[in-house]
C-alpha cells in the first residue's frame, strides 16, 4: 500500500514543515523519488511512534534521534537473532531441539 | 475491564497533571516499540492506553466518575505498533541497522559463519522496489492502452494498461525498479493508477452510466438517436412516450470483464428548446391532457 505525501500528511495529523524536517534527520526515509515521494504502512507506525515519544513519553528532539538509532539497532540484533535460531537446530545435537520457538510470527 | 484509575494507579482525586505524569510513567516502561518482544507488556499498555484516553478526557471521565459509561467503552482497537513492521521487512531496508553486531561478524567462530551467510543474502537481496503514479483517461481505463510513464532521471517506462481497470489498482512491472546493491535482480516498479472523470461517462462496477438528452418530439413520437459508448456510437431507439428518467440499456457496452462485457445504462433526459418557442406555445395553450397526466398526484398531502 503505498501512501502519497498528502495521504500520509492527513493520517499522522502532521504539518508539511514537521514532516520535512524529520525526513532531513532520517528519522523517516520514504520511498519514491524525492519530488514524489512515497510512503509505507511501516513509515506510518514509524511516524506515530515519534509522535507517542515526544507527545506521551516527554522525549525531546535529541532524545528522539538517539532512540530511534538503538531502536534500528534493537531491531537489527533481533533480526540477527531469528536467523541465528533458526539455523541453531541444523547444527545443534540436542534431541529435542524443536521448531525455532521463540521467533516472531 | 479494570478500574481505570486503579491501571493507572491514581486516586479517584487525581489531578489532570497527576494522571498525564502517571501515564508517561507506566508508558516509559510499556510501550510496545520500547519493548518489541514481550507481548504480556503489551497487552498491559493497551490498558493503560485505554485508562488514559478514558481520563485524559474531561467529559470522558466525568461519564465515567457519574457512572454513564462504563470502562469498556474506551476499549482501544488492536494497533500496528512499528516493531511490527520492522519483525517482517525484508532485508535491506532502509531503516536496517546492523551496528550493534557487526563486530562479531570479524571474530572466527559460530558467529561469523552466520553473518557471512547473511551478507551472502542480503548481497542476493533484489533492488527497491520503485512506486509511481499515473493517471490515465476514463476511456483508456475502459478500453485499454499503453502509456508512457516519465521517470524522474528522464527514463521512459512503457505501462500496459489492462482493458477494464479500477481506480486505485496498482500494476507490477517485474524487474523495473532499482538495480540491486548485490549481485540480486532489480527490483519492480509498482505503478498506482488513477482514473480521470469522463465528461458524460461515470462508471459503476462493470456497468457505464450515461446520461442522454433528448428533444421533447423524439421523447414523445419515440426515435432511433447515436448514443456514444466507450468503443464508438451506436443507434438507440427511443420508444415512444419516453419520459425524463427512463433507463434504457445497451448491452455489452460496458466495461470488458472476465467472460464479457458489463451494460451501458442510458438516462433518459428531455429537454426543451432552449430558446421560447411561439408554435410549442401556442399548441400547448390549446391541448387538453387526459385527466391522468398529474405528475405531482403521488405528493398530494
Amino acid at each position: 500500500m503505498i501512501i502519497s505525501k498528502m495521504e500520509f500528511l492527513d493520517r499522522t495529523q502532521l504539518d508539511l514543515e514537521t514532516l520535512e524536517v524529520w525526513i532531513e534527520e532520517e528519522w523517516l526515509i520514504p520511498g519514491g523519488t524525492a519530488t514524489d515521494q512515497a510512503f509505507s504502512e511501516a513509515d506510518l507506525a514509524r511516524a506515530k511512534l515519534i509522535q507517542d515519544l515526544m507527545q506521551d513519553l516527554g522525549v525531546n528532539e535529541e532524545g528522539v534521534g538517539v532512540i530511534l538509532n538503538l531502536l534500528d539497532q534493537v531491531h537489527g540484533l533481533r533480526k540477527a537473532l531469528a536467523d541465528i535460531l533458526q539455523a541453531a537446530p541444523k547444527q545443534s545435537t540436542r534431541p529435542d531441539a524443536g521448531s525455532p520457538a521463540n521467533r516472531d510470527e | 475491564m479494570k478500574d481505570p484509575y486503579e491501571t493507572l494507579g491514581v486516586a479517584r482525586t487525581a489531578s489532570a497533571d497527576d494522571i498525564r505524569k502517571a501515564y508517561r510513567r507506566l508508558a516509559k516502561k510499556l510501550h510496545p516499540d520500547l519493548n518489541p518482544g514481550n507481548k504480556a507488556l503489551e497487552e498491559r499498555f493497551k490498558e493503560v492506553a485505554s485508562a488514559n484516553d478514558l481520563l485524559s478526557d474531561p467529559d470522558k471521565r466525568r461519564q465515567f466518575d457519574s457512572g454513564e459509561i462504563d470502562a469498556s467503552g474506551a476499549e482501544r482497537p488492536r494497533q500496528r505498533y512499528y516493531k511490527d513492521f520492522a519483525a517482517e521487512a525484508s532485508a535491506g531496508h532502509p531503516y536496517e541497522n546492523r551496528s550493534g553486531f557487526a563486530d562479531f561478524a570479524d571474530s572466527d567462530d559460530l558467529f561469523s559463519e552466520l553473518f557471512r551467510r547473511q551478507a551472502e543474502q542480503a548481497r542476493r537481496a533484489p533492488g527497491q522496489d520503485l512506486h509511481y503514479r499515473l493517471a490515465i483517461e476514463f476511456l483508456d481505463a475502459v478500453n485499454g492502452a499503453t502509456k508512457r510513464l516519465t521517470l524522474p532521471d528522464g527514463g521512459t517506462l512503457d505501462v500496459t494498461i489492462p482493458p477494464g481497470i479500477e481506480a486505485g489498482k496498482i500494476l507490477r512491472l517485474r524487474g523495473k525498479g532499482d538495480p540491486s546493491p548485490g549481485e540480486g535482480g532489480p527490483g519492480d516498479a509498482l505503478v498506482e493508477i488513477s482514473v480521470n472523470p469522463h465528461r458524460f461517462f461515470s462508471r459503476h462496477g462493470d456497468d457505464i452510466h450515461l446520461d442522454l438528452p433528448i428533444t421533447l418530439t423524439e421523447a414523445v413520437l419515440g426515435s432511433r438517436v447515436r448514443v456514444p459508448t466507450p468503443t464508438g456510437a451506436v443507434t438507440l431507439t427511443v420508444p415512444k412516450g419516453s419520459n425524463t428518467g427512463a433507463v434504457l440499456r445497451l448491452k455489452g457496452k460496458g466495461v470488458p470483464r472476465p467472460g464479457g462485457h458489463g451494460d451501458e445504462l442510458v438516462k433518459l433526459k428531455v429537454m426543451l428548446p432552449s430558446e421560447p418557442d411561439a408554435e410549442l406555445e401556442a399548441f400547448l395553450a390549446n391541448w387538453k391532457p387526459g385527466t391522468n397526466y398529474d405528475p405531482r398526484r403521488d405528493m398530494q398531502p
